[in-house]
């Protein structure tokens, strides 16, 4: 693939625990007014589009009906992806590359306070016949995931509570963030259990928002802006649907996910060529079990390296400076959306009180949580 | 942008209800696409899955769920839709992996299994209608196709009795076609006697609710060139969505159909679709959607393709043979796979091994087209062998 | 290779309504408890306040003109947020129409033993642009004597009765 693709424009509404002043169509008009904005674009210069939504979760049968009034897209070439955020990035990236057009923008939206029973959704997505039946709650999936992960790696509940600190503390500094506050891991372990080892405060609370980010190939994209955030890997990959099949300890969607981006990069030491990252931190021992998958940290290593403060801002390896799901909040199938846009305002260097220091290459990573073993990565450089 | 070649194919059987669950019937449909160019999972670098919505399987997330039937085991994978227009974007998302230089081969798998939502699938179209302003009034799919229907009529002062010709035609196009749900022949008075249901549409200006999956194998062209001497190329592809405000378009003519087409065709180099097409695949859920499309796919001029299907323009023998697989209304309705056997059954004729249904004259450049949503979505593919 | 009948033929086995019912052939039931709160954002949420004050409202577009019924805060089409509210009358003509013979569920109505057929169309509101319609019932009319650009009227549920929804309307009649 000779020609390059920057991402060139970002938008968000900021994400909260509820939006109740707007509808979903004025959430993504929002989003999609800033990026286009900060891209100096209007919606007649864009190729393509691509809109992110899941059935159930917009509360529409067929919900991409309500895709292109907001985005600026009718009569124009828009589909839609049920899928992660980053799904839908990659879709752009490939129509760019197919000739479709230069422009191309991804959108992803999230209304989860309007869904009044997410955790009969999530059980409505688990296999039919199979598991349906025995009426568990999701959480017995990921409290059941959780432990194997701990017993394998040795990591400790200690540890996990620990990414739940750092995260919450560094959505405080987020103005985008919905969940930001300051506690100590005693206060995440004496939290209520949900399903054990999982306690109320190692899973992310669900938040509003929308983000639409615009992508363009290389000489459009000199030509719209002075920072252009270069994708320079993306991998998508899905294990098994089944519970009774997958790898309870390891994220093997994260770590094949990540070997496509990074083959793409030319990445070889991701640790090393790699300054921080954005990563699904739905469940506390998520941030640690990616970060393994990922090749970021060995196994078992990811748990002492949050310990000792590896992963904080300050660190050696900083990992979700926004404050990641648990801070921000578990937007589901725009999770991706918001991990992006914040490795994008880290490398332009806007994160504000949260900004690293002499940022080059930044990884956003996602999944599409219970009950899947989907994941998403993309890799951007300024 | 490199060339993309269909180089396989694969297709169950159509019925309204089967005993497989939605995985088996995408894995029968893979599995047959792979075994018809001599493939293994291992040769296919990526997956893409078109499916909606997910009221009918009654599974969320059911991208997710129909994942590993697919062939996608620990492969990128990703599914795509826009309603009823899902599977003939299938093979236009599966084109942009390759057509990228991202991957070599892709699987493009399309499944729908309507009869798991109780007790009639129709009820899941209610939901698709805005919650606030028009869900509180029960309409249904039926009432809306109904409306643009009459729209259709009244503006071009279209008789029932002809647009019925369509039901005629396809039904019996079916008769030829292994996967058939409704083959029949039948005349233009069964279709008028038939049971009203939302007037104008009648019963048999309907096509059934269904289950099934159809699969394309779809290669690069250094890779086509290996698998099979005649490889059937994507060589345009255009997709387009109107406004959700559906109340607020004159319904009489598909806009975005027309702005899909033109972008199909200018990928694919067309410039009089009429004369340069020589076999159509326009989608037929109802008898009237047919001729709304071909108008739209601009293969005759808006308020004429009524006299055209009257004079046996559309015919398999026929000047511009349209649904010669029996379309939706004969072959069935698994929403998403039944665009997808459109593109199959384009892949088979221009291929020369329709059988039975092939139609004459060697035909080396079709289209097809899909739609769906609220009366919004329109895309469309040209194959050239 | 390519598709036979022999191979498909192997694929997918039919079943009838009556096997699965009836228990030949085993299968799981499950009803999906989903709930949702829709925020409707200011432009819904106005029209829906003023339908239960008996009016229609809608919203203009300052660059197109358009005025635009349901309401919204920006044109889908210049891509701008829209200007002004407009209150619009309750009445209108018929775009298109259709007699139906079954419910939303695809249940056939008793037709013969007396039950009127639903006449849902779309209604072009007079005061908002040309082709603006919304969908609604028509009633007080024979099915069989609905017709193009017929003009109707809304017939409002009583005042004490109004919630605040489109069912405010109980259905449109003709004016004459």
């Amino acid at each position: 693939m000779s020609k390059r693709v920057a991402i060139v424009g970002i938008g968000t509404t900021g994400f909260r625990a509820t939006t109740p002043d707007v509808s979903y169509r004025e959430l993504t008009y929002e989003a999609a007014m800033k990026a286009y904005l900060d891209a100096g674009v209007e919606p007649k210069d864009i190729d393509s589009f691509v809109a992110t939504s899941e059935d159930f979760f917009e509360g529409y049968s067929i919900a991409d009906e309500y895709s292109p009034d907001q985005l600026g897209a009718v009569l124009r070439p828009i589909y839609t992806i049920s899928g992660d955020f980053i799904h839908s990035l990659a879709s752009a990236y490939m129509m760019i590359l197919s000739g479709i057009g230069p422009i191309s923008v991804a959108q992803g939206m999230s209304k989860a306070s309007n869904m009044l029973t997410l955790s009969e959704m999530v059980t409505f997505a688990m296999d039919p016949i199979y598991n349906r039946p025995l009426k568990e709650s999701p959480h017995a999936v990921s409290g059941m995931e959780m432990a194997r992960f701990m017993y394998e790696t040795g990591t400790t509940r200690e540890q996990c509570a620990k990414v739940v600190v750092k995260n919450k503390r560094n959505a405080l500094n987020n103005p985008y963030a919905g969940h930001g506050v300051l506690i100590d891991t005693d206060y995440v372990l004496n939290s209520e259990v949900i399903s054990y080892p999982l306690t109320q405060m190692d899973i992310s609370p669900h938040s509003d928002g929308a983000v639409v980010v615009v992508l363009a190939e290389e000489e459009t994209a000199k030509a719209l802006c002075d920072k252009p955030i270069w994708i320079r890997g993306i991998g998508w990959c899905s294990d098994t649907p089944g519970l009774e099949t997958r790898n309870w300890a390891e994220a093997i969607y994260a770590q094949m996910a990540a070997e496509m981006a990074y083959k793409m990069a030319g990445i070889r030491y991701p640790r090393k060529e790699i300054d921080f990252a954005e990563i699904n931190d739905e469940f506390s021992y998520k941030e640690l079990q990616h970060l393994e998958a990922m090749r970021i940290c060995k196994k078992g290593e990811a748990g002492p390296l949050t310990e000792i403060g590896g992963t904080e801002i300050t660190g050696e390896f900083p990992v979700n400076p926004s404050g990641g799901c648990l801070g921000v909040g578990n937007l589901y199938e725009l999770n991706g959306g918001h991990k992006v846009f914040e490795v994008v305002r880290q490398l332009r260097g806007e994160a504000g009180k949260n900004q690293l220091k002499n940022v080059t290459t930044g990884l956003a990573q996602s999944w599409r949580g219970i009950p899947t073993t989907t994941g998403t990565v993309v890799i951007l450089s300024n | 942008m490199r060339r993309v070649a269909i180089v396989g194919a694969g297709l169950t059987k159509f019925y309204r209800n089967t005993q497989e669950t939605p995985k088996e019937l995408a894995y029968e449909a893979t599995k047959m696409a792979l075994d018809s160019c001599e493939m293994k999972l291992s040769d296919i670098d990526c997956v893409v899955h078109g499916t909606a919505p997910d009221a009918f399987d009654g599974v969320h997330m059911k991208g997710e769920y129909l994942s590993d039937g697919s062939g996608a085991y620990r492969k990128p994978y990703m599914r795509h839709f826009v309603g009823g227009g899902t599977g003939v974007l299938s093979p236009i998302h599966g084109w942009f992996h390759v057509a990228s230089g991202m991957f070599d081969t892709c699987l493009v798998v399309a499944e729908e299994k309507m009869s798991s939502a109780y007790p009639h699938p129709a009820g899941a179209f209610l939901t698709i209608f805005d919650h606030t302003t028009e869900q509180p009034l029960y309409p249904t799919l039926i009432y809306i196709f109904a409306i643009e229907m009459n729209r259709f009529m009244t503006t071009h002062g279209y008789r029932k009795e002809d647009i019925a010709l369509v039901a005629v035609k396809n039904k019996k196009n079916a008769m030829d076609h292994p996967s058939a749900q409704l083959p029949a022949e039948i005349t233009v008075q069964d279709v008028l006697n038939s049971e009203i249901m939302a007037w104008p549409v009648n019963r048999l200006d309907i096509s059934p609710t269904s289950d099934g999956a159809a699969c394309v194998v779809l290669a690069a062209e250094h890779v086509a060139r290996r698998i099979t001497e005649k490889p059937i190329w994507i060589d345009g592809c255009g997709w387009s969505l109107d406004t959700a405000y559906w109340t607020t378009r004159d319904l009489y003519y598909p806009d975005y159909l027309e702005v899909a087409a033109r972008q199909a065709y200018k990928m694919a180099g067309i410039k009089e679709p009429s004369k340069e097409i020589h076999i159509a695949e326009p989608y037929d859920p109802f008898t009237y959607k047919e001729l709304h499309h071909i108008e739209g796919l601009m293969l005759a001029p808006r308020g004429k393709s009524v006299q055209m299907l009257v004079d046996g323009h559309f015919n398999r023998n026929g000047n511009l043979p349209t649904s010669p697989s029996g379309g939706l209304l004969g072959v069935g309705n698994p929403i998403a796979a039944a665009g997808l056997m459109k593109v199959i059954e384009l892949y088979l004729q221009l291929k020369g091994t329709a059988g039975k249904r092939q139609v004459p004259g060697n035909p080396t450049c079709g289209v097809a087209n899909a739609w769906g949503d609220l009366m919004q979505v329109g895309t469309v593919v040209v194959l050239r062998s | 290779m390519e598709i036979t009948k022999k191979m498909v033929e192997k694929t997918a086995t039919k079943l009838s309504a009556e096997e699965i019912l009836g228990g030949k052939v085993l299968s799981v039931k499950w009803e999906p408890k989903l709930k949702y709160a829709w925020d409707n954002g200011p432009a819904i949420g106005r029209y829906l306040a003023e339908l239960k004050n008996g009016k229609i409202i809608a919203k203009k577009c300052d660059k197109c003109h358009r005025i635009m019924i349901p309401p919204r805060m920006f044109c889908e089409l210049c891509w701008v947020p829209t200007g002004e509210w407009v209150y619009v009358k309750d009445t209108g003509i018929v775009n298109t129409w259709i007699v139906g013979y079954v419910d939303w569920k695809a249940k056939r109505l008793d037709i013969k033993g007396g039950v009127r057929p639903i006449t849902p169309g779309i209604i072009e509101i007079d005061g908002a642009s040309k082709g603006m319609g919304i969908l609604h019932h028509l009633g007080e009319v024979d099915p069989w004597k609905i017709h193009r650009s017929m003009k109707v009227k809304a017939v409002w549920k009583p005042p004490e009765e109004r919630t605040g929804s489109i069912t405010d309307i109980k259905y449109f009649k003709p004016t004459k």
